[in-house]
């Protein structure tokens, strides 16, 4: 019982998601959802010295988007605002650790753009194109 | 009465489609989405292909050999289309790009014309978008209101509102035939009667119902009827709107520009009689053209055929699904109520993610809100999967598709 896309990895982290919920006080907090299937992912970010000190997301939708979503949010912890600012495309799908074709990676990539609009909102800068282009 | 039907050789049908020789990772093409669009036969393809390379040149104004054959077979495809349905008279047949374009000219031309402050536009809850988002745009412009008549628990139209909200104030009814998410047919023969009564206008979305059962604008009695040339085997890009032509005479032009005009002058213009009013510009020719080819396929099958085809293969669909465990079928369950589209959840596995692991399978079904998502909203499903059948399609591909469902279902399962 193989699937191409759907490795044990992603849907271990879909059935059990890691830092799922809500932070008490949150220093920010983003939302957005893909219009295509309606997922929402919401994500919210505690801030110490510049680095990401904790995390959770919150959410609704397929498997991919959720998993994805789940995964950055380990992958974050510690870094700094600017290295998420750097994160693109590949280290969704390195994380992901496969490519779930154009039709799909709209859903790989809407956690990260939450996150990054987590980010320049926490920083008050005006959001990127690149940002707004990735879901 | 309907003569006894003559089983399809699907078969041997199935080699007029090429693309059903195609492989999808690695595995052979069940292609289950037919409510979004079908595919060609070998003799739609052809037709395209001979006019690019045989007679290629614009229609109606050429005084050479080239422009009369291409003109002459525009117009046979015209005529092809109205005996189809049948039409009282070929000139109620206006070309256009597709059943939303059909729909938005009523809304723009007569709709701009009749509808004014307070007045009722109904509509079902079950419209695909292009029969809703023309009407609202409508409504806001004059002021007008919106209603919408409600499903029932097993997915049909409720009779009791068709004659509740149907009243003095409403100009307009528009109703699809064919639900392209519950499946359901519409008695839209009685609708009719119940807007006409009244004074109202009856408009048919069709495109769901053209491609898979044999209609009749006459007996149907609708004034307008719209639907899409590639949902049943023409290309994309050509639609047709029908409208009884003493309505089609009477409201203002869509689009202006060349071919729709008899004389323009620095002051204004003259229009063309009916259908040429409407079609204005270079209109898809060729689209046209392959749209009668399709017509002549259909015809030679025979409509009743190829409704008893996926109502057999329907309800045997309806059957396996019905024992694959965690899975909720939408629509009515009387097969003589639906067409052959089955939008269906499989436990809580995202529409999305069923239809990837069952692309990785070969299949190709929808997945999402179908362009539907007032009738989403009102059974309160995010999104469904649906597949969708046609001529083509077989016992043996079902039990594929049933295959891939479980295996769906235990790889979530865990």
């Amino acid at each position: 019982m193989s699937s191409e896309i759907y490795k044990d990895i992603i849907l271990d982290y879909y059935r059990n998601p890691r830092n799922f919920g809500d932070l008490q006080d949150p220093d920010v907090r983003a939302k957005d959802s893909n219009p295509l299937c309606g997922d929402i992912i919401e994500m919210q970010l505690k801030i110490k010295d510049g680095k990401v000190d904790d995390i959770r997301f919150k959410g609704k939708g397929c498997a991919i988007s959720q998993a994805s979503a789940s995964m950055l949010t380990e992958a974050v912890k510690g870094k700094t605002l600017d290295e998420i600012k750097a994160m693109g495309k590949p280290n969704v799908l390195e994380l992901l650790g496969i490519d779930p074709g154009p039709t799909r990676i709209k859903c790989a990539l809407l956690g990260l753009k939450v996150l990054k609009l987590s980010v320049y909102g926490y920083l008050g800068q005006a959001v990127t194109d690149e940002v707004k282009q990735l879901v | 009465m309907v003569e006894k039907v003559t089983t399809i050789n699907v078969s041997k049908l199935r080699e007029d489609f090429p693309v059903l020789k195609r492989q999808v990772n690695g595995k052979p093409l069940i292609y289950f989405d037919n409510a979004a669009t079908s595919q060609k036969p070998e003799s739609v393809i052809e037709t395209t292909d001979r006019y690019y390379r045989e007679y290629n040149a614009n229609i109606h104004r050429g005084i050479h050999k080239l422009a009369e054959e291409a003109t002459l077979a525009h117009e046979e495809a015209r005529e092809k289309i109205a005996k189809f349905i049948n039409a009282k008279h070929t000139e109620e047949i206006i070309f256009t790009r597709n059943a939303t374009e059909a729909i938005n000219l009523v809304a723009y031309t007569w709709g701009r014309a009749n509808i004014g402050k307070g007045d009722k536009i109904v509509l079902t809850i079950m419209e695909h978008h292009s029969n809703i988002v023309p009407w609202q745009l409508l409504a806001q412009e004059k002021g007008a209101n919106v209603e919408y008549v409600k499903i029932d628990n097993g997915g049909l139209l409720r009779l009791d509102e068709v004659h509740e909200l149907i009243d003095e104030r409403t100009k307009i009814v528009c109703v699809t035939q064919a639900s392209n998410v519950l499946g359901t047919i519409n008695p839209v023969k009685e609708i009719g009667k119940v807007a006409h009564r009244y004074g109202a206008m009856f408009l048919v979305d069709a495109a769901q119902s053209v491609p898979h059962m044999r209609v009749d604008v006459r007996d149907t009695d609708s004034d307008f009827f719209a639907f899409s040339g590639h949902k049943m085997l023409g290309p994309t890009g050509i639609g047709v709107l029908h409208g009884k032509s003493e309505h089609l005479r009477r409201m203002p032009p869509f689009l202006g520009g060349g071919e729709m005009i008899r004389e323009v002058h620095t002051t204004g213009a003259s229009w063309k009689d009916i259908p040429y009013k409407y079609e204005a510009g270079t209109p898809n020719i060729v689209g046209a053209i392959g749209l009668g080819t399709a017509v002549d396929y259909l015809s030679k099958i025979g409509m009743e055929n190829v409704h008893e085809h996926e109502r057999e293969i329907s309800k045997y669909a309806i059957g396996r699904m019905s024992e694959v465990k965690d899975l909720t079928l939408y629509g009515p369950r009387d097969i003589a109520q639906r067409v052959g589209v089955l939008s269906f959840n499989l436990g809580d596995i995202h529409a999305h993610d069923l239809a990837s692991i069952l692309d990785e399978e070969g299949i190709a079904i929808r997945s999402g809100h179908h362009c539907a998502q007032p009738l989403m909203e009102f059974l309160n499903v995010p999104a469904m999967s649906r597949a969708s059948f046609y001529i083509y399609n077989t016992k043996e591909e079902v039990d594929v598709f049933i295959n891939a469902l479980e295996k769906a279902r235990k790889l979530f399962a865990r």
